[in-house]
């Protein structure tokens, strides 16, 4: 240690350490963006390159795309993430409204069931909810994977505390004006809670954009699929024979939300972060 | 207030003074609070916790899907569980997990987080590469995983070779399968991590590090001991138990690169759930495997109380 310079070295070694972890990190999507664009002949090799010799970054995208209805993939991606974040709101704003700011017998209890909701894992229920689709003949189908995500009791807290810093006299205001109950859910607390519902929100479409767990188990259909199973797919159909194509596939399917990350990232970290208080 | 209350509604007015004690208005309210709960709570009651009694109360019958009979059988799934081979190699196989990937995703994300908050320049640069893995759909980044530990043409072994290393078959090798398993569980989970800790770091005090240092804490190392650490005990807590459940839940991965093998060396518990559950549809056995699973996740939550109680004492 020399007390001469003890900043610039500390600063050197602040960037060494942190650059050499982040070359860590990155690895794997810089081998999958350097293997998306190689041709089958330099990805069979056993010289090792990261700049192909011949860019065939198109052409493994074109075979990915003909190989399998990615298109279709990520729009059934944003039909479910969609449809159960909308959903989850229209459940969950009304009930955090009326647990932080109306008086009614049962409050508490609820309250406290929301809580234990919380604590419980996704995979617990599986079985039960899987049991319960398939008697009412809902299996393989948009509403199986959108249905059991409805209910976020994550949600109902993360709102309820939120509505809890509401000042109550914005709430009294709106009832003099005549507003319903119903009417102030949605005219004067969600647009109060616009940021708290943004965070949930990435947090939600995130969680459901990467959930590969449910769609395997109440999918058949190969319409319906969801980005991680078509890669899954992809990846039983054609591994072995054709990586560049999968590595463009996969660039494809992680490329939506990892690009919205880049240009929001504040507000995804802050999003994600989110399940930190679970 | 008072101003335009009066003004806007004359004929609401003694409502608004009195509002308490007017029992019409009050459960014209009430009304609107059940009515607003409804939904929320039966969705909670048919999704979450009427699930969560099922699978107990299944645990302990002989349902399988599309079976004509359900019978009560007791404890005969446990005794069958517990008689079973690879449930317990199963089990072994998570803990094994959870005890490697939770201290390396914790320390990692540690020690990442008090390098970024060290120093001031590129502080957001660093925090998005880290936490890109967390983004990225882990499917997706398993399968390039897949591809990175190919034997043959993987830059793994492709550099180890170059660095005249013996190479391995890394997925395809029961000696070395969960352990690979293990790496991209720590690489996906310590971004997550690392903001959890910098958040942590943000809202320690400044005065505490002068405090320290006037008390003879120079060099970086005392004030980590004395002040940082101590000060993140209820955040590293958390952060533990949080990685400790989420790695009890390892998945994904197994599914897609592994199917639980070679001989049955990556076998974890909800990877023999799903099997039992959802390819044999044995749903009362695989009901026992997820009461199982359940008991060692909630004892971690329980943990977290506990701690968390005391973490609040000294702060």
């Amino acid at each position: 240690m020399s007390n001469a310079h003890p900043v610039p070295f500390r600063a050197i070694l602040r960037h060494v350490l942190l650059i050499a972890g982040a070359a860590l990190m990155l690895a794997p999507f810089i081998w999958m963006i350097s293997t998306a664009s190689k041709p089958q002949t330099e990805i069979f090799s056993s010289e090792l390159h990261l700049i192909p010799h011949r860019f065939a970054l198109a052409e493994n995208l074109r075979e990915a795309f003909a190989k399998a209805n990615l298109l279709r993939f990520l729009l059934n991606g944003v039909i479910v993430t969609v449809s159960i974040f909308v959903l989850q709101v229209m459940v969950a704003l009304p009930a955090a409204y009326a647990l932080a700011k109306l008086r009614f017998l049962g409050r508490e209890t609820l309250f406290a069931l929301v809580l234990f909701g919380i604590l419980i894992p996704p995979q617990a229920t599986a079985i039960p909810v899987f049991l319960l689709l398939h008697k009412i003949g809902l299996l393989d189908s948009y509403a199986a994977l959108v249905l059991p995500f409805t209910i976020s009791v994550f949600g109902i807290f993360l709102m309820r505390q939120f509505f809890k810093t509401v000042p109550d006299d914005l709430v009294d205001a709106a009832r003099m004006d005549g507003i319903s109950e119903f009417g102030i859910v949605w005219r004067v607390m969600l647009p109060a809670a616009i940021p708290a519902v943004t965070a949930f929100g990435i947090f939600s479409v995130v969680a459901h954009w990467n959930d590969y767990f449910w769609p395997l188990i109440v999918l058949n259909s190969e319409h319906l699929r969801t980005p991680p199973l078509a890669v899954a797919h992809f990846r039983n159909n054609e591994a072995g024979t054709s990586y560049g194509p999968l590595m463009a596939a996969a660039m494809v399917i992680i490329a939506p939300l990892v690009i919205a990350f880049l240009f929001a990232q504040r507000r995804f970290i802050e999003g994600i972060t989110l399940t930190g208080i679970k | 207030m008072s101003d335009g209350s009066m003004t806007i509604g004359a004929a609401v007015a003694p409502t608004g003074t009195m509002r308490r004690t007017l029992p019409a208005h009050g459960s014209r309210r009430t009304h609107a609070a059940y009515a607003l709960v409804t939904p929320a709570a039966a969705l909670m009651l048919v999704m979450l916790l009427g699930p969560l009694a099922g699978v107990i109360a299944l645990s302990f019958t002989d349902y399988q899907l599309g079976a004509p009979h359900i019978s009560w059988i007791g404890l005969a799934n446990y005794q069958d569980l517990f008689a079973d081979k690879v449930f317990w190699t199963a089990l072994r196989n998570t803990l094994t997990y959870v005890v490697i990937v939770v201290p390396g995703a914790v320390i990692a994300g540690l020690a990442i987080a008090l390098l970024i908050q060290s120093g001031t320049s590129l502080r957001s640069l660093y925090r998005t590469i880290y936490f890109l893995p967390v983004m990225a759909t882990l499917i997706a980044m398993a399968v390039v995983w897949e591809f990175m530990l190919h034997p043959q043409f993987g830059l793994v072994n492709g550099l180890l070779r170059s660095a005249g290393l013996p190479a391995f078959a890394w997925l395809q090798d029961r000696s070395t399968a969960l352990y690979a398993l293990c790496a991209i569980g720590i690489w996906q989970a310590v971004g997550f991590n690392m903001v959890l800790f910098l958040a942590g770091l943000v809202s320690i005090p400044k005065q505490l590090y002068e405090a320290a240092e006037i008390d003879g804490a120079s060099s970086g190392w005392a004030r980590f001991r004395l002040v940082t650490w101590p000060m993140l005990g209820p955040v590293t807590t958390f952060v533990v138990v949080i990685s400790g459940i989420r790695s009890f839940q390892v998945f994904d991965t197994v599914h897609v690169l592994t199917k639980g093998g070679p001989s049955k060396s990556t076998e974890v518990l909800i990877h023999t759930m799903y099997t039992e559950g959802f390819e044999f549809f044995r749903s009362g056995y695989a009901a026992a495997i997820t009461v199982v699973f359940l008991v060692f996740v909630l004892a971690l939550t329980l943990i977290k109380s506990r701690l968390a109680d005391r973490g609040v004492h000294y702060t």
